[in-house]
């Protein structure tokens, strides 16, 4: 057993505020976004239930409509540019790619930080602009809605999105960079763990996508502010032009947000099943292919546009195809627990649930790219329900399993089992709970985003609602328990859950400089049956 | 109208049983593979949970069978959804000949509606059962989208354009109008009822509201407006004749040829230099503020009345 003493590591390796906000060290910096996107996702939840609160009944009784249009936008763009798009990226995958790789840092460390810089100020520019007084567009900000009606906060916001979507790019650019080069010697491209593939995937759409949501943005600014005719209908614009400029990034990046948790699941699954990953070229691969269609299927956002009937042909052909490599790498999951040697710690549960909330998510991307059902199901809440069983089911699921498998490395602390697994499955039910009926609710024809319903609507409503407290107590499980094992956890081991890849091999939490020598690599990804297990079962580790 | 509670939409058009076939076809596929990756997690999970710390499970190859196997039977069936769900798409959008026509104005935050007959309505639209509807649609401002569950069909409404949808409904009753794109503080307000009526009561509501069809309402402004000096019947206007112009192929300057649909109509109405008639001269003022989106219509359904008879269709001109 190893013995708790003080070491020096990235956490106590200096003190003080200055030592964080100017540090160059990737993990720091990790830790910079964890704490970041953590207040977002508690505001954007605050959103989202006063959305379901008002929901509760059919008519308009807890707020204005102007105020409700302004929540649930607000709701979804925290949520999409500033919790979901960089949140396993900027934390675990800032804090995790040198690790696995056996690098020290980033190819860029200052670049690193900027990019944190640059996040935080366009979220305060889009808190500002919503403290002082919101704005009420949806987050897919629609012209001539958004360019020549709306009178609430458009520019600001939308210059705070324009500044948060280059700390995106530069995140992805470092990646990239550091993904090429820094690899330790004997790493090779397919000894990767498919963590570092599936971020080396979505690195690429968000240096390709993101300047097009950018510029988009700022066409959008240019007509309100400087009032060119672009999207405009009344002076020769085209409203669909935006439309399809918007959906060009904004279908893409939600593979930048499903992605990097297909990469997570790929390390619990193997981890906690002890065995190499089933198919592991063909789950690199899918990810690389998954990136490149993502570019391909953006119009099926736009079937019911009255674009060319053979237009929405390609655009329908191509959205089944981009479901295959999705399916693929959830067969190979499965594959890989077969004859595995299973346990259930919190991270596998939450694989678990990724897998089956990710798959009924996928499937029911199959209703929106058949264009027959697309026209009756798009714009009402199936496609709510859809997209959020891929986003929360499936990205946060992962972010969470995420969280908590390296929890103890990034805080050197263990997180309590037992409230992890209760927090596990309340999340699960309460998912389901909020989202499953609003599945039924969209086929029966409720459209999004309205204040106020039709009554018939009401008991799936209610269902709804009820589902999004039990979710919201699940997510405040963690908050509190991870919160209170910074003091109170026991100390973690390096290698507390017998895990292969590199960054179990430097002690918990790791030194600044990541390795006291430079690993060398000798064997696959995964290779669980020639791994050197530590036998130590994790009751024994001394409680500090 | 719907009840209190209930799990599955209303059957009300042509269309909405084959939407319905294929969304239970999609469903028993989405549920087979949900359930059977559930199954074999749940499985897996239990048999080869860990019994020992000291487990070590030997390493279980790739297979290139599986892999392919797994990537050709879901390419299969998704192929399949594809072609079926794109013939629905088709007939969704390919509006039959015989179709009564509609106009649609949206705007923030109602529905207008105008029969051909000349009757107005704001948020109902009343139809006959068992015939075919064809809805042309514009909006005064914003984008919205014209939603009718119970006959699954969807179309977005856009500003300055023409868009269009059709339906036939298959029973008599009334059902919701959404708006499905949202379009503001009101966008849940902007809702309307489709009421289906027998062709005979259909026919006793129309005759119930006095007034001029919409095509006579738009000869009186052919005549106001003063199109009448320059687009003579006979040829010989500043204007090219509008006999015979709707669906004909028209000839432009510079050689290319456009068909003379709704939205070229509208287009040649709001912005005339935007297309010029081969032969003659850009000299037509635009109409564009002084003519609402209604009225547009009306002047439409009046050219769209002004039919050739015997002369070469494709001489067709403004």
């Amino acid at each position: 057993m190893e013995a708790v003493e003080p070491r020096t590591n990235y956490l106590n390796a200096d003190y003080g505020i200055k030592s964080w906000l100017l540090t160059k060290d990737h993990k720091r910096i990790a830790v910079l976004y964890l704490v970041s996107i953590t207040v977002m996702f508690i505001l954007g939840g605050v959103f989202a239930l006063l959305v379901r609160l008002e929901l509760l009944t059919p008519g308009p009784d807890l707020m204005s409509s102007d105020t409700y249009n302004k929540v649930f936008t607000m709701h979804g763009i925290i949520m999409v540019f500033f919790f979901l798009i960089p949140s396993i990226p900027a934390v675990l995958g800032n804090f995790l790619i040198p690790l696995m790789i056996g690098a020290r840092d980033l190819a860029f460390p200052r670049i690193n930080l900027l990019s944190w810089y640059i996040y935080m100020v366009g979220g305060i520019i889009t808190l500002v602009a919503m403290v002082a007084g919101g704005v009420d567009t949806g987050w897919t900000f629609y012209t001539p809605y958004s360019t020549a009606v709306s009178n609430t906060n458009v520019i600001p916001t939308a210059v705070g999105i324009f500044i948060s979507g280059f700390s995106s790019i530069l995140t992805g650019l470092n990646f990239i960079v550091t993904i090429h080069r820094m690899r330790a010697p004997g790493l090779t491209w397919f000894r990767l763990p498919l963590f570092v593939w599936a971020h080396y995937a979505t690195s690429l759409i968000m240096i390709l996508g993101t300047p097009v949501v950018a510029v988009t943005i700022l066409l959008v600014a240019m007509e309100r502010v400087f009032n060119l005719a672009i999207f405009d209908p009344t002076r020769g614009g085209d409203p669909l032009l935006f439309q399809h400029l918007f959906w060009f990034y904004s279908h893409p990046a939600v593979y930048i947000m499903i992605l990097p948790p297909m990469g997570v699941m790929s390390e619990l699954v193997t981890c906690f099943s002890r065995k190499r990953v089933f198919g592991y070229n063909f789950i690199a691969v899918s990810s690389l292919a998954i990136a490149l269609l993502g570019f391909l299927v953006w119009a099926h956002h736009m079937f019911v546009t009255g674009m060319s009937i053979y237009a929405a042909l390609i655009f329908s052909f191509l959205s089944f195809a981009v479901a295959i490599p999705s399916a693929v790498k959830v067969f190979n999951w499965t594959a890989t627990l077969y004859k595995g040697s299973i346990s259930y710690d919190a991270p596998m549960l939450y694989a678990f649930g990724f897998i089956g909330l990710f798959t009924i998510g996928g499937l029911t991307g199959l209703f929106l790219a058949s264009l027959g059902t697309d026209v009756h199901l798009t714009d009402t809440y199936f496609v709510v329900a859809h997209f959020h069983y891929i986003m929360v089911g499936g990205a946060i699921m992962g972010y969470l399993g995420g969280i908590h498998f390296w929890w103890p490395k990034i805080s050197g602390r263990m997180y309590p089992e037992a409230p992890a697994r209760v927090a596990a499955v309340i999340v699960f039910i309460g998912f389901n709970l909020t989202f499953f009926p609003q599945f039924i609710l969209g086929y029966l024809g409720m459209p999004r985003r309205y204040h106020y319903y039709p009554d018939e609507f009401q008991v799936l409503n209610v269902m709804s609602t009820a589902g999004a407290t039990i979710l919201g107590l699940g997510y405040l499980l963690p908050l509190t328990y991870l919160i209170w094992s910074l003091r109170y956890g026991a100390h973690a081991s390096a290698n507390p859950w017998n895990a292969t890849g590199l960054e179990w091999t430097t002690p918990s939490p790791p030194p600044t400089e990541n390795f006291h020598e430079t690993p060398i690599v000798t064997h696959d990804a995964y290779d669980y049956e020639d791994f050197d297990f530590e036998t130590v079962p994790l009751q024994e580790v001394k409680v500090g | 109208m719907p009840s209190f509670f209930q799990l599955f939409p209303e059957q009300a058009s042509t269309i909405s049983k084959d939407v319905d076939a294929l969304f239970w076809f999609i469903t028993s596929v989405s549920a087979f593979f949900s359930v059977l990756i559930a199954l074999l997690v749940i499985y897996f999970a239990v048999k080869y949970r860990r019994r020992s710390d000291g487990d070590r499970p030997r390493t279980v190859e790739g297979s290139l069978g599986l892999e392919l196997t797994w990537t050709i039977i879901p390419l299969g069936i998704a192929m399949m959804i594809f072609a079926w769900s794109a013939a629905i798409y088709v007939r969704i959008y390919r509006v039959p000949d015989d179709a009564m026509q509609v106009f649609v104005v949206g705007k923030q935050w109602m529905w207008k509606m105008q029969h051909m007959e000349g009757q107005r309505e704001i948020n109902e639209l009343h139809v006959p059962v068992g015939r075919a509807v064809k809805l042309t649609m514009t909006s005064e401002d914003v984008i919205h989208s014209f939603f009718v569950p119970a006959f699954r069909i969807k179309q977005d409404v856009l500003p300055n354009r023409y868009t269009t949808v059709w339906f036939q409904a298959t029973k008599v009753g009334v059902y919701h109008l959404f708006c499905a794109e949202y379009c503001g503080t009101q966008h849940a307000g902007m809702i309307g009822s489709i009421i289906v009526m027998e062709p005979s009561e259909y026919a006793a509501w129309l005759s119930g509201g006095a007034g001029k069809s919409l095509a006579s309402s738009g000869e009186v402004l052919f005549q106001e407006l003063g199109c009448v000096s320059c687009h003579r019947s006979d040829s010989g206007g500043r204007g090219p004749a509008l006999t015979g112009v709707f669906g004909s192929t028209v000839k432009l300057q510079g050689g290319t040829t456009v068909t003379a649909d709704e939205g070229y109509l509208r287009e040649s109405i709001l912005t005339p230099q935007a297309k010029i008639v081969s032969g003659y001269q850009p000299i037509m003022p635009t109409f564009k503020g002084l003519v609402s989106e209604e009225q547009l219509l009306q002047l439409i359904a009046y050219i769209k009345e002004q039919k050739s008879s015997g002369e070469d269709p494709n001489h067709g001109s403004r």
